[in-house]
């Protein structure tokens, strides 16, 4: 973050002290219920229904730390004012959401206020959430409330001063959240609608792939531009999209549902964790998804850029020796790795994520087949990293170099592997069946 | 055309082409059969050696990238007569079975242990997670480290 940026959190922060102490303090608490409710209460198909939405909203990637039990919350949130702690929402009665009745549940997800009436961090997206209709409320709280209970107290949260104040989210609140219903837009399809109320209200799509203000707030003005997320890039899902390949519904749900795609690759980082969970939801959800996110990304026919000539520079060398055997395009994805012309990575508009592959590689999954790469962390200085990335940009993209490759390359090795330590998962396919969802 | 290399502190020119695998080179033009082929990926660890004080798979490494850098490998650490402490917690707690992995396992924690000398069995656990086993000695191999932070 440079200087300026910086500024503007402090300007921001002022802004909203005053504000807040302005601000309402909340609600009032809805009330307990005297235990949670039996499991056997709740329908098993309305349950059923909520696994696919709970795995549509990706609740257990926050709400479960690595090597946690499912939902027991604790991970921490590293933001720009400090450390938040996700929240238990097992059905624990002590630790978790067991006293929380359906109102109490469904009114932190539309308002974002907990049950006590408080205000909640914005770290949870309910300026997402607010679309999320009744009855798909209902069916998340019925999955939730039938969970193991998990006794499990998260750390308290360390924000700087006044993030620490919780009236001051109120007036982050009056700033930038906007609730309401999602209002289907008559000029597209039944389909395209549920994949916008899928994408923008439970997938909260765009709370990694916007970019955000200095107050944290998504950039309205800039929806799906390409944000970031845990020291990755989040790329651009509209029609900034730098993809060489373009889009097709087919591939994105291929891609969603099982984390990679023939022409685009294989899912990593962060995004590895939301393929893992768009695997158990529903299939026609989707594929919903996938059609408005192609039509988000527009229909322009694009085709991957010819490699130029290899050349004979270091980077070259380099490239031979270490990475053309897997990444030549002869091997199938997804167990062989993707030609670079047609990687995102390399054509897109930030060199973070390949930094963070070369550095960190992908781990193997436990049990299962899935895409591997070993990291070169320990063999390549950040000179020769810059070199490399620099030389299969300028070789397998017509895009323009990028300009702040070396800080990129600096920040990755300093953040470490972080969530590249993490398996992208298996591939639940064999490569047999490699050439469907193109 | 030749690449000079550092390997266990001498320094050496090789004949090898440049995207040789660096165990390759190794393994047939030095002799030093410390390092093991495995699988060929980098994703079993036995063929595991230091450059600088990190620990990497050299099947996966071309020569080219570890041109002029220091490489130390299993013979690096010590002698049959004089082995190096790391190599004698693997003695002490015997924790080898068909001792395909060791050498790769010994230096993989050697990395650890100069990046943090004092580390907690979690943290052994972690960093040995490269590392593949076949036959079971995972109980002595994370107490031959342990025993080597002690040293």
């Amino acid at each position: 973050m440079n200087r300026t940026r910086w500024w503007n959190v402090g300007a921001g922060a002022l802004a909203l002290a005053v504000a807040g102490s302005c601000a309402t303090g909340g609600q009032a608490p809805v009330a307990r219920l005297a235990a949670p409710p039996a499991p056997a209460s709740f329908d098993a198909a309305l349950v059923a229904r909520g696994a696919e939405l709970a795995a549509a909203g990706n609740c257990r990637g926050c709400h479960t730390p690595p090597g946690a039990r499912a939902y027991s919350g604790g991970l921490p949130l590293k933001t720009p004012f400090g450390t938040l702690y996700t929240s238990n929402i097992t059905p624990d009665p002590g630790t978790g959401i067991g006293r929380w009745s359906e109102e109490a549940f469904r009114r932190a997800m539309r308002e974002g206020i907990g049950r006590d009436g408080e205000h909640l961090y914005p770290a949870f997206p309910y300026d997402h959430y607010t679309l999320v209709t009744d009855a798909d409320d209902r069916a998340i709280y019925a999955y939730l409330m039938t969970r193991p209970p998990v006794v499990s107290r998260p750390p308290a949260n360390q924000l700087v001063f006044p993030f620490n104040v919780r009236s001051a989210i109120g007036a982050w609140k009056k700033l930038y959240f906007h609730p309401g219903p999602y209002e289907p837009d008559p000029a597209h399809d039944a389909q395209w609608n549920r994949g916008k109320y899928l994408t923008e209200g439970l997938g909260h799509c765009s709370g990694c792939h916007s970019p955000r203000n200095a107050l944290q707030a998504e950039e309205r003005g800039r929806h799906m531009d390409g944000g970031e997320a845990e020291g990755w890039h989040a790329y651009a899902l509209n029609e900034r999209s730098a993809t060489p390949d373009a889009w097709t519904v087919d591939a994105m749900h291929a891609y969603l549902r099982r984390g990679w795609a023939v022409d685009h690759g294989v899912a990593r980082g962060p995004m590895a964790g939301v393929t893992r969970e768009l695997a158990q939801a529903g299939d026609a959800d989707v594929r919903a998804m996938s059609v408005y996110l192609v039509a988000l990304m527009g229909e322009a026919k694009r085709a991957a850029p010819a490699p130029k000539a290899a050349g004979d520079s270091r980077a070259a060398r380099l490239y031979e020796g270490a990475c053309a055997a897997c990444h030549d395009g002869t091997g199938a994805l997804p167990f062989g790795g993707i030609a670079f012309e047609h990687s995102i990575g390399i054509a897109g508009e930030d060199a973070r994520n390949p930094a963070n592959v070369v550095l960190y590689g992908l781990p193997a999954a436990d049990g299962q087949a899935s895409p591997v790469m070993p990291g070169y962390a320990g063999a390549l200085s950040d000179a020769e990293l810059v070199d490399l990335l620099a030389y299969l940009r300028g070789r397998f993209s017509d895009r323009p170099a990028w300009n702040d490759l070396a800080q990129q390359v600096a920040e990755a090795r300093k953040a470490g592997p972080g969530i590249a330590r993490q398996s992208a998962g298996g591939t639940g396919t064999n490569p047999a069946r490699a050439a469907e969802g193109r | 055309m030749t690449t000079r290399l550092d390997v266990n502190g001498r320094t050496l020119e090789v004949s090898s082409a440049e995207d040789t695998p660096l165990l390759y080179v190794l393994r047939d033009e030095l002799g030093l059969n410390g390092a093991k082929y495995g699988c060929g990926l980098g994703q079993c660890g036995a063929c595991t050696v230091l450059v600088g004080d990190q620990a990497v798979f050299s099947c996966a490494t071309p020569l080219s990238m570890v041109a002029g850098k220091k490489v130390t490998t299993l013979e690096g650490l010590g002698t049959l007569d004089h082995p190096g402490r790391m190599q004698r917690a693997f003695i002490e707690e015997q924790a080898a079975q068909c001792g395909f992995c060791i050498p790769g396992m010994i230096m993989r924690a050697e990395a650890l242990l100069r990046d943090n000398p004092h580390p907690g069995a979690k943290q052994i656990r972690e960093a040995l997670h490269p590392n593949l086993c076949r036959c079971g000695t995972h109980m002595r191999i994370l107490r031959a480290v342990a025993r080597a932070a002690k040293a």
